[in-house]
């Protein structure tokens, strides 16, 4: 199975304009790996006509619940905002290659790196990272104290840093102000915006995972309208192209061109 | 023969449905969801000479009921389809349509004359109408002379039944249907995506880097109906209808205007299993309608 209805639980507004959704069926059985996402219809009808894509956040998979944390942008997900407990969603998915959490060695220490709404997916990445005995430092990057989400999740996982652009909470600037300052760690995860994903590259001392985002058609590699540049042509299939949808969202540092 | 059965130069179908050239690549992701030999037919994405990179992210853009899309050709490029993309199809026995594109009648010469030697390729969908890349397709679909012109010399090099894909974005397209059955075409495929344009009320600037794109969806269903209703009543070709495909009903309102099979695109995106759904549900829709088979249903608006 990969597309069902989903019967939502719980919906909220956690922060300004950011919602947690936690809605629940079987299809959670297979959503075992974090960085994954989900392509969720929206409304019944055609309008609007894609899917839109979000980030597995956390699933329960004896109690088959799937989380969500998704900021209203535009009209999707401001329909997916007014929906209340008990509607159904249609979720297509879990799609797409997640994080790798063996990539970590058991007291590796993992740096998460997240912004905005790119943070969700980093704390399910997270909870694996911690069970598999690694250790997890967070860098959360926020415009102001206002916006931030997730903190209490992160800092029970390890040491959490948060940003601000403001100086409102943590350390004033962006999330790579942070990570200039760590000394030692052995690989990094981050999920954001494009800008701090290059950043975040650029300043890293070690490889790391970069999880981006594009505008979707299919969500399952049938329509390449999510392609990226690979620096590299792929060995095996000879392409020097990489859906995000379906050959990412996650891709190995170095790998494509930001 | 089943009543949901068609038969077209080429193509013969367990039922009227194919998923539309480009939304459903070469098959293999849709592949894993569900069984293609439950398809009529499939329509793979569109092959060129050499590889294209196609045009610059973001490539798509939404408006109610529809998409905007500017994909710009991307694919492989004509080695890798032959060594590659076509040899995966190998296991089904559903007939496979493949969609061509080129920059010069020779580079459209060239795909066409490999690929119909291909044994698992049962017909040519001749693109000439892509409307995302500048230097082709516009070009070749919008004049009635030299529309002809390349099918006919698509038509000298092919071993299958070559069906002209028609571009919407022209003052006349019964003049080209008819300008293409002339030089030989053995069927049609309307429509092509309709050229579109959004903003971005942030930047103020077109959504979509290519800045326009190829509308496509049930936004573009009347345009697509009326365009087959209105081609029908000139030519004798077999036409595969699409454009807005979404629900069952639209099907039989394709063949009624005058569509003798009908291809599926962005619905795919809505819903993966759409196709194997209206095809399920296509003889309790008949039966409610008290349509005996689908061929008798063709071209009835023009009766
Ligand atoms: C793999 C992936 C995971 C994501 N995970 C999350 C998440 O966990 N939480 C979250 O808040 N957001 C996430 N996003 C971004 C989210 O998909 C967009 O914010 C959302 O689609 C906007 O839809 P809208 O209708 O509100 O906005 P509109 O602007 O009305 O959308 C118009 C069209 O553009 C697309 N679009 C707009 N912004 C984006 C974007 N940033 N990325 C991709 N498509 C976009 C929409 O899907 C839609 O097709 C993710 C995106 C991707 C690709
Ligand atoms: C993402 C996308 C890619 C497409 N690529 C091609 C293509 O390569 N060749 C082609 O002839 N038509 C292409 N089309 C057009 C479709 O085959 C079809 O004619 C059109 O989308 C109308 O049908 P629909 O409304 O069911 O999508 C593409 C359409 C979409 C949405
Ligand atoms: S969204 Fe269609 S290939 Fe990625």
């Amino acid at each position: 199975m990969i597309m069902d209805n989903m019967t939502i639980k719980n919906q909220e507004e956690i922060a300004p304009k950011i919602y947690r959704i936690e809605v629940t069926g079987p299809l959670t059985q297979q959503m075992k790996n974090p960085g994954q996402f989900v392509n969720l219809r929206v409304s019944k009808g055609i309008d609007p006509t894609l899917r839109r894509p979000i980030s597995i956040c956390d699933v329960d998979v004896e109690k088959e619940t799937l989380t969500m944390i998704y900021r209203v942008e535009g009209k999707g997900t401001k329909l997916l905002a007014e929906k209340v407990v008990g509607d159904e969603v249609n979720i297509l998915g879990p799609l797409g290659q997640g994080f790798p959490v063996e990539a970590a060695k058991p007291n590796d220490v993992c740096v998460l790196i997240g912004g905005g709404v790119g943070i969700p997916p980093l704390y399910y990445l997270g909870k694996q990272l911690v069970a598999a005995g690694a250790k997890v430092i967070t860098i959360l990057g926020f415009r102001t104290d206002k916006d931030i989400f997730l903190e209490e999740e992160f800092q029970e996982l390890g040491e959490l840093i948060i940003t601000t652009e403001d100086g409102s909470k943590g350390v004033k600037g962006f999330v790579t102000d942070a990570l200039k300052e760590l000394k030692a760690y052995d690989l990094y995860y981050t999920c954001g915006p494009k800008p701090m994903l290059k950043a975040v590259e650029q300043t890293a001392s070690t490889h790391g995972f970069i999880s981006l985002e594009e505008r979707m058609g299919c969500g399952v590699g049938a329509c390449l309208a999510c392609v990226c540049d690979l620096k590299e042509r792929d060995k095996t299939t000879g392409k020097a192209y990489a859906k995000i949808c379906s050959d990412g969202p996650v891709f190995l540092s170095g790998e494509v061109i930001l | 023969m089943s009543r949901i059965a068609v038969n077209l130069p080429g193509l013969h179908m367990k039922n009227p449905v194919m998923p539309a050239s480009g939304c459903f690549a070469f098959g293999q992701e849709y592949g894993k969801l569900y069984d293609l030999n439950r398809l009529g037919a499939i329509c793979v994405k569109a092959v060129t000479v050499e590889e294209r990179r196609g045009n610059p992210t973001p490539r798509v853009a939404e408006t109610p009921g529809g998409m905007l899309n500017a994909i710009g050709l991307q694919n492989p490029g004509l080695k890798h389809v032959l060594e590659h993309e076509l040899p995966w199809l190998e296991k089904y026995d559903t007939p496979i349509v493949v969609n061509i594109a080129g920059y010069s009648v020779e580079d459209y010469m060239e795909v066409a004359r490999e690929i119909s030697k291909v044994h698992n390729v049962s017909a040519i969908e001749l693109n000439i109408s892509c409307p995302n890349v500048k230097e082709g397709g516009i070009t070749f679909g919008t004049d009635a002379g030299t529309a002809a012109h390349l099918t006919d010399k698509v038509k000298s090099v092919s071993d299958v039944p070559v069906y002209v894909k028609l571009s919407p974005n022209v003052t006349d397209i019964v003049e080209i249907a008819t300008a293409v059955e002339g030089a030989g075409a053995d069927g049609l495929s309307m429509i092509n995506t309709l050229l579109g344009m959004r903003i971005d009320l942030k930047t103020g600037k077109p959504i979509l880097a290519n800045r326009t794109g190829g509308l496509s969806g049930a936004a573009i269903k009347p345009v697509a109906i009326r365009m087959i209703h209105d081609v029908r009543q000139k030519v004798d070709i077999p036409i595969i209808g699409m454009g807005g495909i979404y629900e069952v009903d639209d099907i039989l309102e394709f063949m009624m205007a005058g569509a003798n099979a009908v291809a599926v695109g962005t619905a795919n995106f809505i819903d993966p299993f759409v196709c194997p759904n209206l095809i399920d549900q296509l003889e309790d829709r008949m039966d409610e309608l008290g349509i005996e088979t689908l061929s008798s249903i063709v071209g009835r608006s023009s009766l």
